[in-house]
């Protein structure tokens, strides 16, 4: 996993609640066995006028102008702004495979679906909660100045706007941790192998039945 | 204090607990399907790692499958895309020694389906798939919950989750539920309740008299929607029913061992002095049928209720989505239901496939015809198991009579990842549980209903309260 420390980087407003794992990648991507290329079809429904399929050359087919992510001011955001319960519905990881393949590693919202925050820590993007009246005023302040950026620090857990506005925001401590060290918890977890066989043998005597 | 049944089932289950309540959870079963695995068998070789329990492992495709005849296997999948995930899946599990219901084996059907079916769901169980409707398993008195597929890496290379403790929410549900209610307008009403995050943080419990009286099919119903209500896991405490269905099933303890479990899952109740951060009570008697009108669970009304009016909405973020769901569905504010007509029906899903489901439609179309305007009307048992049985008791006939197609068991148009789908812009009445944009293919129009709406629906070309529907002319 790529690790996450700090970024400066153009936000880009998604100003729709509710936005579901659906929307961010179509069912139809979800075909594929591998873990990249999806960035291309990051929000397709939204993103382009055709109905898209895997395999196409996604750069011919005519993009929807109204889309917030199309419109030439935001090209290059890195920093995702949405509202309430980002990535609800289906769990499927390839929702983050596509916003990293497009290139965000951050995405502040007031609160997001579980499964999908989950993922967002496996995947080297930092999910930002920040609450709905200062969210509100970051809706306010993308729309009225172009090229707006935020400075995202993991580190010391803040948001940092052009005026020097400080935001801070929470993050647990074990999440953090892998996140700017870039650690596998796979890794983490095998580490414990010993507790798991030393569980393992308490629950058998217990519970034959689980490991039938 | 008493602890509540999530408590118990996470208490279980913990390997070891960090000061800051991280928790390293273990996993008792992990179901598998084609679409969120594929990456995480991967990683298991690129990092020459082995599954680290491969008995607690059981896989089957269930997305991709095509519904209409599938005599010859995996050739019969004529996406190339959709016939390599599924080969894909295949090939993973023999690698790894890892047992699969293939596409042709009369156990295959939907993910959520088959593990009860089977008995693979037990009381007391942890629970996971890297899909999120697997708190549909928590019907049983386990903790299940949906993952990502880092995390199906995770549980193949460890059998341990990382996780952190949910907060405690419980649902009740009082009382008794009218005729033609049933538990999938139990849920919907629930979710019309709360909202689709409303559950968000939590674990929920559902409980009362109303849920207490549902069949394990009911219950499933109510647990596979928890994640549209924002709670990764749902669930129901254990009682007669619950062990009265399992007896017996394939993988279920037997003899000396089925007696010590269930002495074991007695227990899997919350205690009467438990704690909930959050209770939301309900009452069955006022719940009528559901039917929603927009592009979130959420978006739902009593089938005798009108459209609603996002100009009548103080919250500006809630009336901007409220319009542009109905822009969506193409639906004007204050339309009755019953004026709202359907191009397509959809029996099916992983929330309502089962065969209770499928007698509940059966008797709504016998003797009926399903409409003209409805130019498909889809009947798709969630297993194989359940396609038999259906067909034992004839019940396939029926639909057949009524004018439905009767197709073989998997995801079908809950998703359309296969070929069964809705084209831009028509209208579908859907058993399923998600009615976002695009659902069940690009600019489709999902409405939800319960398997008895639906085929009300698909007989009478509008939706139509089901209660009211007048005696059958061919049943007499
Ligand atoms: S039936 Fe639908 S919701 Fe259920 S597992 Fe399949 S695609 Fe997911």
């Amino acid at each position: 996993m790529e690790k996450f420390t700090r970024l400066d980087a153009l936000v880009v407003p998604l100003d729709r609640a509710n936005v579901d794992t659906d929307a961010i990648i179509p069912k139809q991507y979800l075909k594929s066995v591998q873990r990249s290329g999806f960035g291309p079809n990051l929000f397709d429904d939204w993103r382009y006028l055709t109905p898209g399929e895997p395999g196409q050359d996604h750069s011919q087919r005519p993009l929807n102008p109204d889309f917030v992510l199309n419109q030439p001011r935001y090209a290059g955001a890195r920093i995702l702004l949405a509202r309430e319960n980002f990535g609800c519905g289906s769990s499927r990881e390839h929702a983050v495979w596509a916003l990293e393949d497009a290139g965000f590693r951050v995405v502040v919202a007031p609160s997001f679906a579980d499964i999908f925050f989950n993922n967002c820590f496996k995947n080297g993007v930092l999910p930002v909660v920040v609450e709905g009246a200062v969210l509100d005023r970051l809706f306010a302040a993308v729309a009225g100045c172009e090229g707006y950026r935020l400075q995202v620090d993991l580190q010391a857990q803040q948001l940092v706007t052009p005026q020097g506005e400080v935001i801070g925001f929470e993050v647990d401590e074990f999440r953090k941790y892998c996140l700017l060290n870039g650690l596998d918890d796979i890794g983490l977890t095998l580490q414990q192998a010993e507790a798991i066989r030393e569980y393992e043998r308490k629950r058998r005597q217990e519970a034959p039945w689980l490991f039938a | 204090m008493g602890a509540t049944l999530y408590d118990k089932l996470w208490q279980a289950h913990c390997v070891r607990e960090d000061a800051d309540g991280t928790t390293l959870l273990y996993i008792d079963r992990h179901l598998v399907h084609e679409v969120t695995s594929p990456q995480a068998f991967e990683g298991l070789r690129l990092a020459r790692r082995q599954p680290w329990r491969t008995d607690s492992v059981l896989a089957v495709p269930d997305h991709n499958v095509p519904t209409t005849p599938r005599g010859h296997g995996v050739s019969d999948i004529a996406d190339p895309v959709s016939r390599l995930q599924v080969e894909t899946l295949d090939r993973n599990c023999s690698d790894f020694g890892i047992r699969e219901f293939t596409m042709n084996d009369p156990r295959q059907g939907i993910v959520h389906v088959i593990g009860p079916e089977q008995g693979a769901t037990l009381p007391g169980m942890t629970v996971v798939c890297g899909d999120s409707h697997t708190s549909t398993h928590g019907a049983f008195g386990a903790l299940a919950f949906g993952i990502g597929t880092s995390e199906v890496e995770h549980v193949l290379a460890t059998q341990c989750l990382i996780q952190k403790k949910s907060k405690n929410m419980q649902v009740r549900v009082e009382g008794r539920l009218g005729p033609g209610v049933t538990a999938k307008d139990v849920v919907l009403a629930i979710i019309g309740e709360i909202g689709t995050a409303g559950g968000t943080g939590y674990a929920i419990e559902f409980a009362g008299s109303a849920i207490a009286a549902l069949s394990m099919e009911g219950r499933m119903t109510v647990c596979n929607m928890a994640i549209e209500a924002g709670a990764r896991a749902g669930m129901v405490a254990v009682d007669q029913t619950t062990i009265d269905y399992i007896a017996g099933r394939p993988f279920a303890p037997q003899g000396e061992q089925w007696s010590r479990a269930v002495a074991a899952w007695r227990d899997l109740v919350s205690d009467a002095d438990a704690h909930f951060d959050r209770v939301v009570t309900l009452q069955a008697a006022a719940i009528a049928p559901q039917v929603t009108w927009g592009t979130s669970p959420e978006m739902v009304m009593a089938v005798d209720a009108r459209v609603p009016d996002p100009e009548q909405v103080a919250d500006p973020v809630k009336r901007d989505g409220m319009r542009k769901a109905l822009a969506y569905m193409a639906l004007q504010p204050g339309t009755a239901v019953s004026d709202i007509a359907l191009d397509k029906v959809f029996i099916g899903s992983c929330t309502n496939s089962r065969i209770e489901d499928l007698r509940a439609a059966a008797a709504v179309a016998a003797g009926r015809r399903v409409a003209d305007n409805v130019k498909l009307a889809l009947v798709v048992p969630g297993s194989g198991l359940v396609k038999q049985q259906a067909e034992a008791e004839g019940l396939h006939e029926i639909f057949i009579a009524a004018g439905f197609q009767w197709r073989e068991p998997g995801c079908s148009m809950c998703l359309a990842m296969n070929a069964d789908r809705l084209e831009a812009g028509e209208r579908c009445a859907s058993t399923s549980n998600r009615n976002f944009e695009g659902r069940q293919g690009a600019g489709g129009r999902t409405h939800l209903v319960s398997p008895a709406m639906a085929a009300a629906a698909a007989v009478c070309g509008h939706f139509v309260d089901v209660r009211e529907l007048g005696p059958q002319t061919g049943a007499h």
